[in-house]
């Protein structure tokens, strides 16, 4: 910290709502693509792990391995093949939500009661149908619970992308904080980095109570 | 699909109307390993008539379940055919054929995510019914199941009780009107009297609706008051006797039969018979209020030892003992024993004679679903039902 600066000055901070709103909006703009390509692909890996079962080992073993690189190192190992570009940032933050959302999204669809399929399958629902219109809504609670831990997570790492030049609210605390010893600038970017995760979680959790009507029934 | 279609209906020979179609069971046979292991249906022939009840009853491992399952195809035969109405069951896309054939199973299998309304109208919707006949039909449903349209229709099933489920779930078979239903122990995760309500409802709900049903059990007695002709299978899926239930106690046909239906032969006979088919006698009444002076010399006068008590709506109270009616003042609701055994004329009289045994008064009163008092009996009427087996 340069001497003599203010900790904290709010000057700044009005002075350049225009650039923190941009960075802002950068940041859930990558955070909402991480998250709903994570959720396509994972929902496609967990459709094919439920009619191949033997596939479930390996596709966990390589997204938990995914999981457990460093997220600077995966950047690093990406930027080789896709250079310094939202892509790279992209495909490493959607590697760390299939872990999450690929074994949640099995254990939901495998939650759905026995004795609800098998009168699906009496009454005459196709397979198709019967995914759409038993098996997901039923699921859909605990699926709509692993998003928000996987949109959380993404929020976290959304930050880092900010060193291979992707801003962000990363971007307000590498690039213009820590870099130039600027705290005000650091302070911004983690009080909206944190703001923004509590309040998804909120929405989310939100979302997921206004989709399950029935939950609350059946707590009674 | 013209012989399944829902609701096409087949005149009766009396000419009432029949709701169900033929099930016919031709050299079935099942077999889940390879050529050369035990079938777990062996060979299996039976022609149900429309419009009856059918059950499959054996010990666990008979096949039963697996005979069912081929009706609607859940389970493919490894050889051998299923028609209804004539028409091979494998005639038509397995999807199409189940949403015209009513399925209940024991752990009911409601959706928890729908309401009760949309329950019943799943099978409605999969056939693409306009939504105002859905409407109407799931409340015609419901009332014909005893649930109140009104304070049912938009509930969940996560806050219905057990009963209230699988007539949910009786309901949501009969939705499209099939003609043929299949049972997979419907009323097995009941407690033992509101099983006993259920049945008598159902029986009452089939005089109306004359659907084809198979009912699979594993308990003799649910066997032998719900069907009109009862299957029993042995091990393998061999079927060791099809016939009606008085014939089966008259004479079983093998000596697996014999121990299978048990040595109570006698007692089982009691399933044959309703409360309704004896001659009910009118009981002594009084109301609170009484004095007790009065209902003395009335039921001195009548021989009778005791007296029914009734509330402001006509409802049994209690009997009231003769020997404990001393002293004067008027007669009230301490008097009466409490406990009385209630009972209804559907009843086998199994049933009424095992809930009267239980209550401390040895008379069973009959009260109708408004339980407005219909009549008594005794246990002696019962016994002698026993002593003239077979002159039902």
């Amino acid at each position: 910290m340069i001497e003599g600066r203010p900790f904290l000055e709010p000057g700044w901070i009005v002075d350049n709502l225009d650039e923190i709103g941009h960075r802002l909006a950068e940041h859930v703009l990558m955070t909402v693509i991480a998250v709903v390509a994570g959720v396509a692909i994972s929902f496609g890996l967990a459709l094919l792990v439920r009619y191949r079962p033997r596939l479930y080992g390996p596709v966990i073993g390589i997204s938990g391995t995914i999981y457990s690189i460093p997220s600077l190192a995966l950047f690093a190992l990406l930027i080789p093949l896709t250079g310094l570009t939202l892509l790279t940032a992209e495909i490493a933050l959607v590697s760390y939500t299939l872990l999450i959302l690929v074994r949640n999204i099995v254990t939901a669809l495998d939650g759905v009661p026995p004795e609800v399929i098998e009168a699906a399958r009496g009454m005459g629902y196709s397979p198709f149908q019967r995914l759409w219109q038993v098996e997901l809504p039923i699921a859909m609670p605990v699926i709509v619970a692993g998003i928000r831990i996987a949109t959380v997570t993404t929020i976290g790492l959304v930050t880092v992308t900010s060193l291979i030049g992707m801003g962000g609210l990363g971007y307000l605390i590498v690039n213009l904080g820590i870099q130039r010893y600027f705290a005000t600038s650091i302070l911004t970017g983690v009080v909206l980095s944190v703001a923004l995760a509590v309040i998804s979680d909120v929405a989310l959790l939100a979302i997921q109570r206004r989709l399950t009507p029935w939950a609350k029934a059946r707590a009674r | 699909m013209t012989a399944v279609e829902p609701g096409s209906r087949t005149p009766a020979p009396d000419g009432g109307r029949v709701g169900g179609a033929v099930v016919a069971l031709e050299h079935l046979s099942k077999r889940y390993g390879p050529p050369g292991t035990p079938p777990a249906v062996t060979d299996l022939s039976l022609e149900i008539p429309a419009g009856q009840i059918c059950v499959l009853v054996g010990p666990s491992g008979c096949g039963k379940t697996t005979t069912m399952k081929m009706i609607n195809r859940l389970i493919e035969p490894t050889s051998g055919r299923v028609t209804i109405d004539g028409q091979d069951v494998m005639g038509l896309p397995a999807v199409e054929l189940r949403r015209s054939i009513g399925y209940v199973i024991q752990q009911v299998g409601l959706f928890p995510h729908l309401t009760i309304a949309d329950n019943v109208a799943t099978v409605p919707r999969l056939l693409r019914w306009p939504e105002a006949r859905i409407r109407d039909r799931v409340d015609e449903l419901l009332e014909l199941v005893g649930l109140d349209p009104v304070g049912y229709r938009s509930r969940y099933p996560g806050a219905l009780s057990g009963g209230e489920q699988q007539r949910v779930g009786v309901a949501r078979a009969l939705a499209a009107d099939p003609p043929v239903m299949l049972m997979d122990e419907p009323f097995g995760a009941v407690d033992p009297i509101r099983r006993d309500r259920l049945q008598n409802e159902f029986l009452r709900l089939q005089e109306k609706v004359r659907k084809t049903v198979v009912f699979v059990t594993h308990d003799v007695d649910e066997a032998i008051k719900m069907a009109d002709r009862i299957a029993i299978l042995q091990r393998g899926g061999i079927l060791a006797q099809y016939d009606t239930p008085q014939a089966i106690l008259d004479s079983p046909a093998s000596e697996f039969v014999e121990r299978f239906v048990g040595a109570d032969r006698g007692l089982k006979r009691l399933s044959l018979a309703r409360v309704a088919d004896l001659a009910l006698t009118e009981p002594i009444t009084t109301r609170a209020g009484e004095r007790r002076a009065e209902l003395r010399s009335r039921l001195d006068g009548s021989g009778a030892a005791y007296a029914l008590l009734l509330d402001e709506a006509d409802r049994p109270v209690g009997w009231i003992g003769r020997r404990s009616l001393d002293g004067d003042g008027t007669v009230g609701s301490d008097d009466a024993a409490p406990g009385s055994a209630l009972l209804e004329p559907r009843s086998t009289l199994r049933d009424a004679l095992s809930t009267m045994l239980a209550s401390s008064v040895q008379l069973g009163v009959v009260v109708d679903e408004s339980d407005a008092v219909l009549g008594v009996i005794s246990v002696d009427a019962i016994s002698d039902v026993l002593r003239a087996p077979g002159d039902r």
